[in-house]
């Protein structure tokens, strides 16, 4: 990986910036429908009760969540089909390493550009969010920090995986069989205690419940070490995904 | 100079360059030089290995096995520096689809490293130069064919290389759209860009290129000028004879071997080679030849390739 790496970012941010307006809704309008339907709506029937939030409104609880889960889902779905297109159906990574860069950039540039994807559409989300009330501590703005980690993340190892694939077929299962329920089962809307006590140690090796957990404790105020080590998880994730995602692109592009 | 001998000229040199893919043997060992100005060809049929040696060149593919160096460089080591300074346009546009005509020189440029201001003024060029200037802020999709393959060896200019490699440049353009093409390439070569390319299409290998190697099966069969290659493998002139129905092409068969120097019977023809064609055909006419119609052309590199081969370019 190179200096270049930023130029492929560059492209990505140009094509971005045509079709941002589309891409709006998914990253931004849909998290926003569901603070509002989960937060306000679901909410004003859980607080009524004893919900083990943690003393939580339900608003403030789920905010981060939707924060950190639409983070995975958007980059989860940008590093599968987009990947094929790059590689097959429109080809532009092809003609990418026919110029000074090398498959290992275009690959640190996918990522690159998911987690400054994800990072204008949690500041949007973010600042919504302190509106209505669902995060109130001095912290909120470092909620990004995790958010941005687990879509770079999501990125490298997802597209480590589908620039392998020669058709788009297994897609619809990863994010079905894969994606989906860890949008669920994250602690996204309801605290992991209550899931059943065999299943609980399952989320640790869910990256977006380290994503979560970390920005929970940012937009609650309620920061420890904790906070910082789920970043560094996701760091790691990163970090051990790059050189596969490295590897595979060459292969691919370059055989 | 003896082939050993490195020429200081040379921007291309491979030695015994192999690629596999798997148990496929694509290239199987070529020897070849290109030097700096010359329009250089890979002449042969699909599936020759022409691609697989060009996308080699291009550093876009590491060789198996065999040396090779691309401007005194090593591919493999020195692969972004090399593509920095050659341009690449492949069989297939591989435009970007997502950006306008104008982006894509832009983009394409910046993946080169290069500063804003200076791409902008080289896209102005390059955009007259593809003849595409009204087309700027449109997208990509709705260009023809011509149109895109232009556009596509425009944008492999962006950064003023020094070799342009091109990969049947001319495949599924109508003759108009080659003709224009041919002329943009002309034009390269006199301002001493070195053009390398591929081709299945006699006319075009005859056309551009200074010199070339005809491949067959992942080798080079041969090597040399258009006209050497055809004065080394066959004669001046060929008289082509197509017959109402196959027997009679068997019954003239006895006869072609009298009067020409060598023949070829392929299904639906029979080529007689030969330096005087309207000797021949008289001789043809004396015998009571009768075919169904007959005409005299020059010797083609078509013709070199089934010397060589034994088959027709597109079998």
């Amino acid at each position: 990986m190179s200096a270049l790496v930023v130029r492929a970012l560059e492209r990505e941010m140009v094509v971005f910036a045509r079709t941002w307006r589309g891409n709006a809704f998914s990253s931004f309008v849909q998290p926003l429908l569901f603070l509002g339907a989960m937060g306000i709506g679901l909410g004003g029937l859980v607080d009524d009760g004893a919900a083990p939030t943690g003393g939580l409104d339900y608003l403030a609880f789920v905010a981060p969540g939707l924060l950190a889960a639409s983070a995975l889902l958007t980059a989860g779905a940008e590093a599968l089909w987009p990947v094929m297109g790059g590689v097959k159906w429109m080809g532009q990574y092809n003609s990418m390493v026919t110029t000074a860069m090398t498959p290992g950039d275009v690959y640190g540039g996918l990522v690159l550009a998911a987690a400054v994807r994800a990072l204008v559409a949690a500041t949007a989300f973010l600042a919504v969010a302190v509106l209505l009330g669902g995060a109130t501590s001095l912290w909120t703005p470092l909620a990004l920090v995790p958010t941005v980690a687990l879509a770079a993340a999501t990125s490298a190892v997802l597209a480590a995986y589908s620039v392998t694939c020669q058709t788009d077929t297994g897609f619809p299962i990863i994010i079905r069989l894969g994606v989906i329920p860890l949008f669920l089962f994250s602690g996204t809307f309801f605290p992991v205690e209550q899931l059943p006590d065999a299943l609980e140690p399952l989320v640790w090796v869910s990256p977006l419940w380290h994503a979560v957990e970390s920005a929970r404790d940012l937009t609650t105020g309620s920061v420890g070490v904790a906070t910082a080590l789920h970043v560094v998880v996701l760091l790691v994730v990163v970090a051990a995904a790059l050189p596969i995602g490295i590897r595979n692109f060459a292969n691919r592009l370059t055989p | 100079m003896s082939p050993d001998a490195p020429d200081p000229d040379a921007l291309v040199r491979a030695r015994g360059l192999s690629k596999r893919f798997g148990d496929f043997v694509a290239v199987a060992g070529v020897d070849f030089e290109v030097r700096r100005g010359e329009v250089f060809g890979f002449l042969g049929p699909n599936g020759a290995g022409k691609t697989s040696t060009m996308r080699m060149i291009s550093c876009v593919s590491p060789p198996s096995g065999g040396e090779l160096r691309v401007l005194g460089l090593d591919p493999i080591a020195d692969g972004p520096r090399i593509r920095s300074r050659i341009g690449v346009v492949p069989q297939e546009d591989n435009l970007d689809t997502e950006l306008s005509v104008w982006d894509n020189f832009i983009v394409y440029g910046r993946y080169f490293g290069l500063p804003r201001p200076l791409l902008r003024e080289r896209a102005e060029e390059l955009l007259e130069f593809a003849r595409l200037t009204e087309r700027r802020n449109d997208r990509v999709d709705p260009l023809s064919g011509g149109m895109k393959r232009r556009l596509t060896i425009a944008r492999a200019l962006i950064n003023q290389p020094e070799m342009l490699l091109l990969d049947e440049p001319t495949t599924g353009l109508d003759p108009q759209a080659r003709h224009l093409l041919w002329d943009r390439l002309y034009g390269l070569k006199r301002q001493g860009v070195t053009l390398i390319l591929t081709t299945h299409y006699m006319d075009e290998a005859e056309q551009l290129c200074d010199r070339l190697v005809v491949m067959d099966e992942g080798r080079i069969v041969d090597e040399g000028s258009p006209r050497q290659l055809i004065e080394r493998h066959v004669t001046a002139e060929v008289v082509e004879l197509r017959f109402a129905d196959p027997e009679l092409q068997a019954k003239a068969l006895p006869v072609a071997t009298e009067v020409a120097d060598r023949h070829e019977a392929l299904a639906d023809r029979l080529l007689l080679y030969t330096d005087d064609g309207d000797a021949t055909r008289s001789a043809l006419a004396d015998r009571g030849v009768d075919a169904l119609t007959e005409l005299t052309r020059r010797a083609s590199l078509e013709d070199v390739f089934l010397a060589l081969t034994g088959r027709t370019l597109d079998e």
